[in-house]
C-alpha cells in the first residue's frame, strides 16, 4: 500500500487516474464539480481557443478541460483531457502553509481548510503547477478537495461520478497506478507510441501525483509542466548553506572580535 | 467539541501520532464534522434529467424541503450514475435564481409586463379559449363535416410528461382544436415515417446498452458524443471490446475525436453515400442472403407500370406536377392495391384524396406498417427483373465510389474502408449498427435518408441482431412519448391516425375499414381506437353513439407547425399556447414565426424563463429593425411559470421506447406549477362554464372523462390516475396488462394501446428501479418499455426461419421446441407460441395471417421493406436530391430537387438559387453538449454559460483566409432571408471538400442562441427557411447556401436592407426555387 508520513492506519491512498484518451470533451466535470462544492462561475467569455472557455485551474475552477487541435503525420486529432489539483506526494503548498490550513487527509490527499485559511497567498507561488489560487472577493484559496466530504462516507468524488466515460476513475492509487500501466500497454500495442502517463512515478519531481494522468503527446502540449519539482524541495539544503552562512558569518564576527581583543594597538 | 486546550493544534501535535502537524492535528473542528448533504438529506426521490432523450437516472436530494443536490442515480442501467454537464447542471436548473416565479401578463399595445394572479389569468385564459373557439367554429369545411376551430393551436410537450401531453391531446381534442403540434414535428418525425414504412414500427429498434455488442457502429448524421454523452458510455464499451467507430460527418466534432475512422461529407449527400453501399453490397453479393429472402420484400414482384428514377432522370411514374403530389398506386406490389393513401379503393385519385395523403398519413406507420390489400407474387430466386431486389439493384447502380468522391466530397480510399468495416462485421457471428439524428431527419429527404439506412440494414441483415439495428437518437427528455402519445396534429395516441374529413359522414367501422391491415397486429385496429374512444368519453362512448366517433375533429390536410405558422400570418389563428417550446428560436425561419405571433389575439407562454417566444413584442429582432412597432402589436401575451421536473410526478418516454416514472420531490413555489396542473384546471373550468351549454359543439367537452383526483397544497393532479388511464381497464375497472386484452366491443378503456401494460397488475411498471447490478445486462426490471417491455425489436430476426439464432455469439430468442414457445434473453417480438413452421392457411386474416417466420409483425405483410410500396409520398426508394438551397447541380439526375418537397411562398421565406455564386457557401447546423435545443434550459445557467459563452460559427483556415475572417473575431452571415453576427472559430475541423471538380466550403454554427437569457447572440433559425419533407413537414435546416463577411452585422433598419441587397444581387424573385422538375 502507498503511504506516506506515518502509517496512521488501515485506508489506503485514495486518487485520481484520468485517462484523457476516453475524454469526449463534455465538461460534466467541471459542471459537477461546481455544483457539489458551490463553486461560483469563472467568467463567461469566449476565448476562441478551440472549445476550451475555461482556460485554466485556479480558485473557482478545479476542473478544467484541456482542447488540443492537432494536425499530425497520422491526420487529424482533438485532444481532450480534464485537468485538476495533482495532491501531490511532496506538495509545497502543504508544506509553506503557515497557519495549517492546508493539510493532509486520512486520504492522503491534500485539502484547504476554509475556516483556518488567512489568505497570506504563500501555497499560490509555492505550487509547480499554478493550481491553488485566491479567490479575488474573499481573500482565501480554493482548490480541489478530492470531494473530501463524500469520500469520508464512502461516496465518489463528484466529476468521477458524473463523467459519462470513465475519463476520471476514482480508486485507491496503487489499484488505479496499476490499471493504467496496463492502458498504456494497450494503447502502444494498439499502435499509440506516445502513450504516457504523467504524475505516476514516485520519483518524479513531486514524488508522484495523486491525481495522475494518461497522455497521448508531451505535457506541454496539454499546458501541464514538463517536469515539475515541489518547490520546497531545495529547501533544507538552503536552509543548511544559510545557517552554515550564518555560523560563517557569526566564526568570523567572534575572530574579528577576538584579534580586536588581543590587539588593543587597533583601537588606538 | 468545545475547544478546550486539549483541541489546540500544537498540543495535538505534541502529543499525538502527527508530529510534524500536518495531518490530523491541523484538523479543525469543521472539519472533523465534515458530513456531505448527501448523507443528511431528509429524503431522496428518483427522478430522470430533463434535458435530452437518453434518460439518464437521478438522484434527488431534499432537506427542510429544499432540494439540495441533484446527482446521477448509479442503479441506473442506462446511464450507471453518470450525466453530462447539462444533467450536472440540473440543481443550478431547478433552484438558481433564473427561474420566473410569478405570472406575468401584457396587455395588447403594452410596452411592459404587468403582474397578475394565477387564478385570475386561469379565468381569463379559459375565456379567450372559449371565444376565439366560438368565433372560429367551423362544422364543415367545403362540404366535408370538420367540426373544428383553426382559430386556436399549441406547441409544446416533449420536454413535458407524457401524462400532461395526453391531457393536452385529450381537451385540444376535444375543443376541436386540431392545430397541436410539438418539438417532436421539427426534430424525428422523419424517424416516425422512415422507420415505421421500413419495420413497422417508428421508434429505434434498438437499446442503448446494446451497442456495447456492436462489432462495428456507424454514426451519422448524429454527434453521438456531444449530444447525448451519457448514452455514448455504451459506444464506449464496444471499442473497449474491439469494435470499429466510425463517424460521417460534415465537420470533425467531438464524437469524430473518438472514433477509429471520421469521414467528412457535404451536408445533404448521404442518400448518395448510403446508396453507394447498398450497390457495392448488392453487386459484390455482400448480402446476408437467407436473412434477405425470408425477412424482407426482396423477391416480391412490382407492377409493370411502375417507372423507376432511372427510366425518369430523377422521377418516379405517378407525377402530378400540378398538384405537386405523386399517385403511388404504380408502385404497388403487383396483385395489389394501396388502402393507406386513397381511403376508398377503386376510385382514381381525388381531391379529398390527395389532401388526405398531404396531411402526412406517413407518420401515423409509427406503429404499424402501410396498409397492402391483395395477391402477391414473389420470385424467391431474386431474378424476376420487377421483383425488389432487381428493381433496387437497377435504382442505385449509378450510385459509385466515384459519384460518392463527386457528389459527397468523400475519397475513394475511405468509402473503401467503411464498406470494407461494416460488412466484415455484418453476417451471421457479427453485426453493425447505426446510430443517427438530426443530421439526416432534418432534409427535404428526410425520411429517405432514414429509409436509405433500413435498407442498408436489411440487406446486410443487422436489424433485430444484438449489436445490430438502428438507434434513432431522439433529444428530447420526452419526445419519444410526445409522439406516441402525442401533441401531433395527425395523430392520436398510438400512431392512430387522425381522422380526415370526408364527403360522407364517415362512422366509426369505416374508418376502421379504411386503415385496419389485413395481416398482423394491425388489424386489431379496431379494439385500439374503440378502447381510446372509451377512455375519453367514458359511459357517452357506446355502440349507439358510435363511440363518439365523430366528436373527433376532422383534419383536411398538413396542419403542421409550419402551416399554422401561415394561418396566423393569414389571421385566420388568433390563439397560441407555448408549452415549453421556443419557437421563435427553434424552428425555421424566426422572422415568420414571429410575424406569426404578432397577428394573434393573444398567446400563452408556458416555460422556466422569458424566452424569445415570449418578449419578441418588446425586444424581439423586429422592434430592432423596426419592422415591429410594440405599440402597434395588439397580441395579448400571457407568461405562466412553469414547474421543474423535480417539482411533479410523472413520466418520460426516452429514446428507447423506455417508461421511466419520476417522484415529486418538492411542491413548486409561488406561481409555478406543472403542465398537468394547467391543463388539467383550464379544462375544469372551460368545462365548468360549459356545464349549462346546449350547444352541440360543446358535447364533447361536457361528455369528456375528467374526473382525476388531486392532491397537495396546489391540487395537484394525480399522475398516477392519467397513467393508468393511459394503460387501459376493463369493464370492471381493473387494470389490463397488454395490447391483446383489448376489444372493439367497448368493454376495454386505453388511452394509449401501445403503452398499455405500463401498469399490468395495477403497479407501475415504470416506477421500477431494480439496479442494474441485480439484473443481467437488458435490465427488464427497469422501468418499462414498449411494446410489451421488449427492447430489441425485431428479435424474430436473430433466428433462422427454423428458429435457431444465427449464431450462439448473437442469440437473442430462440424457438424451445419441447416447451412450445420462444424463449431467450428478451421478449420475443413475435407472438410467443407461434411455431416457426406454422404458415398461415389460405384466407387467414390478422394475427393468423402472420407466418412463424415474419419478423416484422406491424407490417401489414410480416416483412421488412426494402421497397416501400405505399406509405411515403415522395418515392418507393431513397433518390439523391440537392437540399433546396445548394451551390451545386444534381449530379446524379437531371431532377435537382424533391419534386414533391414543401416549399412555402411568402416574402420572407424567399429561396436562393441553385448554386448562386452570391451564397456560395453551405451553411449547417448543430449542437453543443453545454446547450440544449433552444436555450431555454441552458443559456440562463451561468455554470453552462461559462462552458460555452457566445455563439459562434466555425469556418475552415482556408475560408477564413480567403474572407478575411479571424479566429475570436466577428463575421456576418448572410441567406437569402436573414442575416446574423457570430464570433469566428477558424479550425481544421472545418474542411473544405472538393465536389464536382471544385472546392465547396461548409460553414458549420450552433443553433442555441436567441437575444434572451445571460448568454445571448443572434438565432441561425434568422437565416433558413420553411421548407418541408412532404411526409413529415419537417424543415430542411441541415444545408443551406449562405455568405459569410468579416465584421459585425449592420443595426436597426440596415439590417433588412443588407438581406435585400443580397436578394437583388442574386436576382431573387417569389418563384425562385419554387419549382416542382427541372
Amino acid at each position: 500500500m502507498t503511504h506516506i508520513g506515518k502509517d496512521l492506519g488501515l485506508q489506503p491512498r485514495m486518487g485520481f487516474f484520468t485517462d484523457s484518451t476516453v475524454c469526449i470533451g463534455c465538461k460534466a466535470c467541471e459542471v459537477a464539480c461546481k455544483e457539489w462544492n458551490a463553486v461560483p462561475t469563472d467568467g463567461s467569455v469566449l476565448t476562441a481557443e478551440s472549445f476550451d472557455n475555461t482556460s485554466a485551474l485556479g480558485a473557482n475552477t478545479w476542473r478544467h478541460v484541456a482542447f488540443v487541435e492537432q494536425n499530425t503525420e497520422q491526420g487529424f486529432r482533438w485532444l481532450m483531457s480534464s485537468d485538476v489539483c495533482k495532491h501531490c506526494t511532496e506538495a509545497a503548498c502543504l508544506d509553506v502553509c503557515p497557519t495549517g490550513s492546508l493539510f493532509r487527509t486520512e486520504f492522503d490527499t491534500v485539502v484547504v481548510q476554509q475556516d483556518i485559511c488567512n489568505g497570506c497567498g504563500y501555497c499560490v507561488s509555492a505550487c509547480p503547477f499554478g493550481v491553488i489560487a485566491q479567490r479575488e472577493d474573499d481573500g482565501r484559496v480554493f482548490k480541489c478537495t478530492l470531494c473530501y466530504d463524500r469520500i469520508g462516507a464512502g461516496q465518489t468524488p463528484a466529476c468521477a461520478q458524473a463523467c459519462p466515460t470513465e475519463s476520471i476513475q476514482f480508486g485507491p492509487l496503487d489499484e488505479l497506478r496499476e490499471r493504467a500501466a496496463e492502458r498504456v500497454d494497450a494503447l502502444k500495442a494498439a499502435g499509440e507510441p506516445g502513450a504516457r502517463l504523467y504524475g505516476a512515478d514516485p520519483s518524479d519531481g513531486v514524488g508522484g501525483t495523486g491525481a495522475f494522468f494518461l497522455l497521448l503527446d508531451e505535457p506541454e502540449v496539454y499546458g501541464l509542466p514538463p517536469d515539475p519539482k515541489v518547490t520546497t524541495r531545495d529547501l533544507p539544503a538552503m536552509w543548511r548553506q544559510a545557517g552554515l552562512a550564518a555560523l560563517g558569518l557569526l566564526g568570523a564576527a567572534v575572530v574579528s572580535a577576538g584579534f580586536d581583543r588581543l590587539n588593543p594597538r587597533s583601537r588606538r | 467539541m468545545a475547544s478546550s486546550p486539549s483541541r489546540w493544534p500544537v498540543l495535538r501535535q505534541l502529543r499525538g501520532p502527527d508530529s510534524r502537524g500536518l495531518r490530523a492535528a491541523a484538523k479543525s473542528d469543521a472539519t472533523e464534522q465534515l458530513t456531505p448533504r448527501t448523507s443528511t438529506a431528509d429524503r431522496v426521490v428518483g427522478s430522470v434529467c430533463p434535458y435530452c432523450a437518453v434518460g439518464c437516472g437521478q438522484k434527488v436530494f431534499v432537506k427542510d424541503e429544499h432540494v439540495v443536490q441533484i446527482e446521477g442515480d448509479p442503479d441506473s442501467p442506462i446511464s450507471r450514475g453518470r450525466l453530462c454537464p447539462k444533467g450536472s447542471a440540473s440543481l443550478q436548473l431547478t433552484t438558481g435564481g433564473a427561474r420566473e416565479q410569478f405570472v406575468l401578463y401584457r396587455r395588447p399595445y403594452s410596452r411592459h409586463w404587468e403582474r397578475l394572479a394565477l387564478d385570475e389569468a386561469m379565468e381569463m385564459v379559459a375565456q379567450r379559449v372559449l371565444n376565439t373557439r366560438a368565433e372560429t367554429w367551423e362544422w364543415e369545411d367545403d362540404g366535408r363535416r370538420t367540426r373544428r376551430t383553426l382559430g386556436i393551436a399549441s406547441l409544446g410537450g416533449a420536454t413535458l410528461d407524457n401524462e400532461e401531453n395526453y391531457l393536452i391531446k385529450k381537451l385540444f381534442t376535444a375543443l376541436g382544436i386540431v392545430q397541436v403540434e410539438n418539438q417532436a414535428r421539427v426534430c424525428h418525425s422523419s424517424t416516425v415515417a422512415g422507420l415505421g414504412t421500413s419495420f413497422g414500427r417508428g421508434g429505434a429498434t434498438t437499446f442503448l446498452q446494446d451497442l456495447q455488442h456492436s462489432d462495428c457502429i456507424v454514426i451519422e448524421g448524429s454527434n453521438f458524443a456531444e449530444a447525448h454523452p451519457v448514452g455514448f458510455q455504451w459506444v464506449m464499451e464496444a471499442k473497449k471490446r474491439g469494435a470499429k467507430v466510425i463517424h460521417i460527418d460534415p465537420r470533425f466534432s467531438r464524437t469524430s475525436a473518438l472514433a477509429d475512422v471520421f469521414v467528412p461529407i457535404r451536408a445533404g449527400t448521404d442518400i448518395v453515400w448510403l446508396g453507394a453501399l447498398i450497390n457495392r453490397v448488392l453487386s459484390e453479393e455482400k448480402y446476408f442472403r437467407e436473412y434477405v429472402v425470408n425477412y424482407t420484400n426482396a423477391p416480391v414482384i412490382l407492377r409493370e407500370d411502375f417507372k423507376d428514377t432511372e427510366d425518369l432522370d430523377g422521377l418516379f411514374s405517378g407525377l402530378d406536377e400540378q398538384h405537386r403530389r405523386y399517385d403511388p398506386s404504380s408502385w404497388m406490389y403487383q396483385g395489389t392495391e394501396v388502402a393507406a393513401a386513397s381511403g376508398e379503393r377503386d376510385r382514381p385519385p381525388t381531391e379529398h384524396a390527395r389532401a388526405k395523403a398531404r396531411s402526412g398519413h406517413s407518420e401515423s406507420h409509427g406503429s404499424g406498417g402501410a396498409n397492402v390489400h391483395g395477391d402477391v407474387s414473389t420470385d424467391e430466386s431474386l431474378q424476376h427483373p420487377r421483383c425488389v431486389f432487381q428493381v433496387l439493384k437497377r435504382h442505385y447502380a449509378r450510385y459509385t465510389a466515384e459519384m460518392v468522391e463527386q457528389v459527397c466530397g468523400v475519397p475513394r480510399e475511405q468509402f473503401d474502408e467503411v464498406f470494407d468495416l461494416i460488412t466484415a462485421n455484418s453476417g451471421r457471428e457479427r453485426t453493425t449498427s447505426f446510430a443517427y439524428a438530426v443530421g439526416w431527419t432534418q432534409h427535404t429527404v428526410g425520411v429517405q435518408y432514414i429509409r436509405a439506412a433500413s435498407i442498408l440494414q436489411l440487406l446486410l441483415g443487422n436489424i433485430g441482431r444484438k449489436g445490430g439495428g438502428i438507434q434513432a437518437l431522439r433529444g428530447h427528455a420526452s419526445i419519444q412519448g410526445s409522439s406516441d402519445i402525442p401533441t401531433l396534429f395527425d395523430l392520436l395516441p398510438g400512431y392512430i391516425p387522425m381522422p380526415h374529413a370526408h364527403d360522407e359522414h364517415e362512422t366509426l367501422a369505416e374508418f376502421i375499414e379504411a386503415d385496419e391491415a389485413q395481416v398482423g397486429f394491425w388489424s386489431n385496429f379496431g379494439a385500439y381506437v374503440t378502447s381510446l374512444l372509451k377512455a375519453w368519453w367514458g359511459p357517452n362512448a357506446t355502440l349507439e353513439s358510435d363511440y363518439c366517433f365523430d366528436y373527433l375533429p376532422r383534419i383536411t390536410g398538413t396542419h403542421s407547425t409550419y402551416e399554422t405558422v401561415q394561418a396566423q400570418l393569414d389571421g385566420l389563428c388568433k390563439g397560441y399556447f407555448l408549452l415549453g417550446e421556443n419557437p421563435a428560436v427553434g424552428s425555421a425561419n424566426g422572422k415568420l414565426q414571429r410575424l406569426g405571433m404578432a397577428n394573434l389575439d393573444w398567446l400563452v407562454v408556458r416555460d422556466f424563463s422569458l424566452i424569445e417566444s415570449a418578449t419578441w413584442w418588446q425586444d424581439g429582432p423586429e422592434i430592432e429593425t423596426g419592422e415591429l412597432v410594440t405599440d402597434a402589436i395588439k397580441t395579448e401575451v400571457f407568461f405562466f411559470p412553469a414547474a421543474a421536473h423535480t417539482e411533479k410526478s410523472g413520466t418520460f418516454t426516452n429514446t428507447n421506447r423506455l417508461l421511466q416514472w419520476r417522484e415529486t420531490a418538492v411542491e413548486p413555489a409561488n406561481d409555478c406549477r406543472s403542465d398537468l396542473w394547467f391543463i388539467y384546471h383550464l379544462g375544469r373550468i372551460i368545462r365548468g362554464r360549459l356545464l349549462a351549454s346546449t350547444q352541440e359543439r360543446d358535447r364533447p367537452v361536457v361528455e369528456l372523462t375528467w374526473d382525476y383526483p388531486t392532491e397537495g397544497t396546489h391540487a395537484e393532479p394525480s399522475a398516477a390516475h392519467v397513467l393508468q388511464e393511459i394503460n387501459g381497464h376493463d369493464a370492471a375497472g381493473k387494470p389490463l396488462s397488454a395490447y391483446t386484452e383489448l376489444k372493439d366491443d367497448g368493454s376495454t378503456s386505453c388511452g394509449c394501446w401501445i403503452y398499455c401494460g405500463v401498469y399490468a397488475d395495477g403497479v407501475n411498471q415504470a416506477a421500477r428501479r431494480k439496479p442494474h447490478t441485480e439484473q443481467d445486462w437488458m435490465s427488464h426490471e427497469w422501468g418499462w418499455a414498449w411494446p410489451a417491455n421488449r427492447r430489441t425489436l425485431y428479435n424474430r430476426a436473430s433466428a433462422d426461419p427454423s428458429g435457431r439464432p444465427w449464431s450462439e455469439r448473437k442469440a437473442v430468442i430462440w424457438w424451445d421446441e419441447r416447451a412450445g414457445k420462444w424463449t431467450g434473453h428478451d421478449i420475443p417480438d413475435c407472438e410467443p407460441t407461434k411455431a416457426p413452421s406454422y404458415r398461415p392457411p389460405e384466407g387467414a386474416h390478422g394475427v393468423d395471417a402472420l407466418s412463424g417466420t415474419h419478423p416484422f409483425i406491424m407490417q401489414s405483410d410480416g416483412l421488412g421493406w426494402l421497397f416501400a410500396p405505399a406509405g411515403l409520398v415522395d418515392g418507393p426508394l431513397p433518390t439523391h436530391y440537392e437540399p433546396q438551397e445548394s451551390p451545386v447541380p444534381n449530379l446524379l439526375y437531371g431532377q435537382e430537387r424533391n419534386p414533391v418537397r414543401e416549399v412555402t411562398r411568402r416574402k420572407h421565406n424567399r429561396y436562393a438559387p441553385s448554386g448562386s455564386g452570391v451564397y456560395p457557401y453551405v451553411l449547417t447546423s448543430y449542437r453543443l453538449t453545454e446547450h440544449f435545443t433552444a436555450g431555454g434550459m441552458t443559456r440562463w445557467q451561468p455554470y453552462l454559460n461559462e462552458l460555452q459563452p457566445e455563439s459562434f460559427c466555425e469556418v475552415s483556415p482556408l475560408l477564413a483566409a480567403e474572407n478575411g475572417l479571424v479566429n475570436g473575431g466577428w463575421a456576418t452571415l448572410i441567406s437569402a432571408r436573414g442575416a446574423i453576427e457570430a464570433r469566428v472559430l477558424v479550425t481544421d475541423r472545418m474542411r473544405p471538400l472538393s465536389i464536382g471538380g471544385r472546392v465547396v466550403h461548409q460553414i458549420g454554427m450552433p443553433y442555441h442562441w436567441g437575444p434572451n437569457g445571460r448568454s445571448t447572440g443572434d438565432s441561425f433559425n434568422e437565416l433558413s427557411s420553411m421548407t418541408l419533407d412532404p411526409n413529415v413537414h419537417i424543415q430542411e435546416v441541415k444545408a443551406l447556401t449562405v455568405d459569410i463577411r468579416p465584421g459585425r452585422r449592420p443595426r436597426g433598419a440596415d439590417l433588412p436592407a443588407l438581406v435585400e441587397q443580397y436578394q437583388q444581387r442574386a436576382g431573387i424573385t417569389a418563384d425562385t426555387g419554387m419549382e416542382v422538375t427541372t
